[in-house]
């Protein structure tokens, strides 16, 4: 079985890795390059735990091929702090205490991420809807949502600020 | 969930004889494939990756006519104003289909192609009288989007086939679409039913044109016999002969997500919602 090689920009820095033609970029990500953050819960599209965007859409990393990724851009919750420092909606998520044992909390950033990315001012039901597809099993959705609105507000107020 | 080859052609004709070769499987979203890979469903020998071909992904207007890309995924569909504009039922059809994530990837001809009864695109886009250009060993066709479909999981593509775009016919005045789905829950899942309607008007709302499609109701896509409604204004007398024409052409399959009885009564009552939602839209575009 021959390997490809594939080279991309992850959390802005070139990565690259050799793989074969079924692995998904889930597997990539977490066994290749060591970025363990995305998580396998379904494997299947269901669940959203490997949430990760691609060339600046939001996708299920567990239901893109390795291959798929060469030349784009990856952006996983390890991308999401700058330096030190947590992104808002993961200082909001501890804020809110909007996880419990914590395995779907990189997807839902990820995707929480992407939605104000694309609408910096949801309405909560728009929030709802855009994260129906990341599960939680253990703490329910209301803190999230709360983090996510909370977020939400203060990106948009630092924006004004700024 | 081990193809031996991973192939991603930059030309129509490289894609055509990649995807000849035995056990050769055209991957546009993955949302279908990589499921049915892991699962062991199938074990392709090879992943084509169709997206690099020049037209598989964007929209863009021919004339008066709207072109998807083949392996555009929905979300782009739902971002278009200009598409959702003209054609509101096929892009809510698309924007329906799984989660945000799913639709980051999902696309039409993958969703034409895995030829699911229960694909929400399929009936948004017969009720369109959407056609797709098809692309393989023997050139370039256009066929209507009904023909691809064979019955559940098969399709009447030829070996080193597959769909190259999507098109939209142009759009008369006084025209609309609506596409609306039961599902056992509020997002997520898959269709009891699907039905699209795609109305056009006279200037005094009687109707012209009609197209009703339903999906999970037989092993492909039905269409509705739309004849009741031609020359009628969508009052409630036509809706019921919708309704019962809607009914008619239910074969469904009886399952714990929806009993033969409850699928077929919900084929007429979401074919004369989505009609009288695409009537309204149609009057307000005028």
């Amino acid at each position: 079985m021959s390997k490809t090689h594939v080279s991309a920009i992850v959390n802005g820095d070139p990565a690259e890795f050799l793989t074969e033609p079924g692995r998904t970029l889930l597997d990539a990500l977490r066994d290749d390059l060591g970025l363990t953050g995305a998580k396998e819960g379904c494997g299947s599209g269901d669940c959203g735990a490997c949430s990760v965007i691609l060339d600046g859409r939001l996708v299920c990393a567990c239901l893109v091929l390795a291959t798929e990724a060469e030349g784009k851009r990856v952006e996983t919750i390890e991308g999401m702090a700058e330096g030190g420092v947590l992104h808002p909606l993961q200082q909001k998520f501890l804020e809110h205490a909007a996880l419990q044992c914590g395995f779907c909390t990189p997807g839902l950033l990820v995707a929480a991420k992407a939605l104000l990315a694309a609408n910096p001012d949801p309405s909560e039901s728009e929030a709802r809807y855009w994260l129906a597809g990341n599960l939680c099993r253990c703490t329910g959705y209301d803190k999230v949502i709360r983090a996510v609105m909370d977020a939400a507000a203060e990106m948009r107020q630092a924006k004004v600020t700024a | 969930m081990a193809p031996a080859q991973y192939y991603a052609p930059s030309t129509a004709e490289d894609a055509v004889r990649a995807l000849a070769a035995a056990g050769a499987r055209a991957l546009a979203g993955g949302t279908d494939l990589i499921v049915q890979m892991k699962s062991g469903r199938v074990r392709p020998e090879a992943v084509v990756d169709l997206k690099h071909v020049p037209g598989l992904v964007g929209i863009w207007r021919d004339g008066e006519a709207f072109v998807i890309g083949a392996a555009t995924p929905g979300a782009e569909l739902g971002e278009h104003a200009g598409l959702t504009a003209a054609w509101p039922g096929v892009t809510e059809a698309a924007c329906l289909i799984g989660s945000t994530q799913i639709q980051g990837r999902a696309s039409m001809g993958g969703n034409l192609c895995n030829a699911s009864p229960a694909a929400d695109s399929v009936p948004a886009l017969m009720a369109a009288r959407a056609s797709c250009v098809i692309f393989g060993p023997e050139g370039r066709r256009e066929a209507p989007v009904e023909t691809i479909p064979a019955g559940p999981g098969r399709t009447s593509l030829a070996p080193g086939e597959f769909v190259l775009e999507i098109r939209l016919p142009p759009r008369p005045p006084r025209s609309s679409d609506a596409y609306l789905r039961s599902i056992p829950r509020t997002e997520m899942d898959i269709a009891i039913v699907g039905a699209g309607a795609n109305l056009t008007l006279d200037a005094t709302g009687v109707i012209t044109g009609a197209r009703v499609a339903l999906g999970a109701v037989a092993p492909t896509v039905v269409l509705v016999d739309t004849e009741v409604l031609v020359g009628a204004k969508l009052d409630e007398a036509a809706l019921q002969r919708l309704d019962a024409a809607a009914r008619a052409v239910c074969r469904p399959i009886g399952d714990k997500r929806g009993t033969v009885e409850y699928r077929t009564k919900i084929a007429g009552v979401l074919a004369r919602r989505a009609a009288s939602i695409a009537y309204e839209r149609a009057l307000k575009s005028a």
